[in-house]
């Protein structure tokens, strides 16, 4: 586009109509959407030739299986870590500066390290205090590797969670709180009925992401040994070197991510009805 | 026993200068794959905002699928599925032939493309931002679309995206932390073989995380200057 075919300046300004036949962008555009095709095509015909029943009825149930693990982790975790997260955004709000460093510290930790390390802390380093464990009981708890991972999830997306809902609540102008409040609502009420709804609006697509980063980061639990989707792949390509295994549990991920992000979109879709024009 | 300050030392008998190759793994595994992820992230957002549809739809395709897999099973798509791919591409030719994938090259294609597809979504944000009226001044003025690009939208797309991808660059490092699951001794696959010889997991592991913690702590200061720089810029403007 260059300077001169613009229209006068008496005409009413339009938008340019789209450019017909075949400038560059279409062509560059046409080949790669063919690419991807070719590539879809290419997936398909290769999962149809390798097909084989009986490698199917055996990794089938193992794979289900997997899925279960998977959503039963993410599950509880962002559940207990939803639970976690109100004290600690309390203390990110709280004016104590000893309760808010904190606060701040664990937020920091958690934010600022791989998930996979404070997994391997958990399950490798908790071992190192196998007899002060065993003493107040908790080594059961810590020798199996879903209850590690469980506790690792929790902490780690306990401080996510905070720093959304932390985001929520201070996203709510200050004059709902005073409006509350000069009608003589207690603070926890207001919280409730006035702050929260609001601020569960704002916070919905954080948590959406949140989930969707937690059941995509709950696939490092194959590297403890958890057997939940990506490790029944794992465990599948080592005794098949099958490269499908992997291609299937692509297929499933892609499956529970774009399931969730897009009830996430209707859930959004639902809750901002009253602020639609 | 040894102490943990022997353990912790540099020499034969402390691991420092495994886990400090570490590190050197880590930070220069991180640093390869930036300009690569940004190049592509860039380009994506290019393809995401023009006006013809097939570009979009193509570049749409790849964001999805790179943002819904989780980053192992990319990394782990990218290291097996080029092995198998190059070794039947190379059997044509020498039926004995086995191959083995450098993993530093599959951690760098694996974390670049997955940080190209969260990077397209910050600089498409940054290009909607910025207004119609910059590119129609630089096509007024005679710059190509080439040149209006680079001189015009360019630097003021850096300045907006900046915050956007200091973020992506902290989440980046966190991930480069994979890839000691396809056998590169970066920080953790390091402190994983200390863990293992001295049984000593807590301290080795303990460690790792403090180290992922001060390489943060170091970006974010790196970042905050980076930032400070920019707005300095802006303000001779």
């Amino acid at each position: 586009m260059s300077a001169v075919d613009h229209p006068a300046a008496t005409e009413v300004l339009r938008p340019p109509p789209p450019p017909r036949g075949w400038p560059r962008e279409r062509v560059i555009g046409y080949i790669l959407v063919f690419l991807w095709a070719l590539a879809l095509v290419g997936l398909v015909a290769y999962l149809v030739s390798a097909w084989k029943p009986d490698m199917f009825w055996r990794y089938a149930p193992g794979y289900l299986s997997g899925v279960w693990v998977t959503i039963k982790l993410v599950a509880i975790s962002v559940v207990i870590g939803a639970l976690l997260s109100v004290p600690i955004a309390y203390g990110r709000m709280s004016r104590n500066p000893i309760i808010a460093s904190f606060a701040y510290a664990y937020v920091y930790f958690f934010r600022g390290t791989p998930l996979l390390a404070q997994a391997f802390l958990v399950y490798y380093g908790f071992g190192s205090f196998r007899p002060q464990l065993d003493a107040i009981g908790l080594w059961s708890f810590f020798r199996d590797a879903f209850n590690c991972a469980l506790f690792a999830f929790s902490l780690n997306t306990a401080a996510y969670q905070a720093e959304i809902l932390r985001g929520a609540i201070q996203s709510v102008p200050k004059g709902q709180w005073e409006g509350a409040e000069s009608l003589g609502l207690p603070r926890l009420l207001t919280l409730r009925k006035i702050i929260f709804p609001q601020a569960l609006i704002v916070a919905l697509r954080p948590y959406g992401n949140e989930l969707i980063l937690m059941v995509k980061g709950s696939a490092i639990v194959a590297i403890i040994t958890v057997y939940d989707l990506m490790g029944v792949t794992r465990l599948t390509y080592s005794r098949t070197f099958d490269f499908q295994a992997y291609l299937w549990a692509a297929i499933i991920y892609l499956l529970i991510v774009e399931t969730l992000r897009h009830a996430v979109d209707w859930v959004e879709e639902r809750i901002t009805r009253h602020l639609r024009r | 026993m040894q102490s943990v300050w022997t353990l912790l030392s540099w020499g034969p008998e402390g691991w420092l200068d495994e886990i400090a190759y570490g590190v050197f793994i880590t930070v220069s595994l991180a640093l390869a794959t930036l300009p690569l992820g940004l190049l592509i992230g860039f380009l994506i957002a290019v393809a995401k905002q023009s006006q013809e549809r097939s570009l979009k739809l193509a570049a749409d395709i790849y964001t999805t699928i790179f943002r819904g897999l989780p980053e192992l099973l990319t990394l782990f798509l990218v290291f097996y599925g080029a092995q198998i791919g190059i070794q039947q591409v190379v059997r044509v030719f020498n039926p004995t032939a086995s191959v083995e994938v450098n993993s530093f090259v599959s951690g760098m294609i694996a974390l670049g493309v997955v940080f190209s597809s969260y990077a397209s979504e910050v600089f498409l944000s940054a290009f909607r931002a910025i207004p119609r009226g910059q590119y129609e001044g630089g096509y007024a003025i005679g710059l190509s679309k080439f040149q209006t690009m680079r001189l015009v939208v360019l630097p003021q797309l850096v300045r907006i995206a900046l915050p956007g991808l200091a973020n992506l660059w902290l989440i980046l490092l966190k991930d480069t932390s994979l890839v000691s699951a396809i056998g590169l001794t970066d920080i953790l696959r390091q402190a994983g073989v200390a863990a293992r010889v001295t049984k000593q997991a807590f301290l080795f592991f303990g460690f790792a995380t403090l180290i992922y913690l001060a390489l943060a702590i170091l970006s974010s200061i790196g970042i905050g200057l980076i930032e400070r720089h920019v707005g300095k810029q802006e303000l001779q403007r």
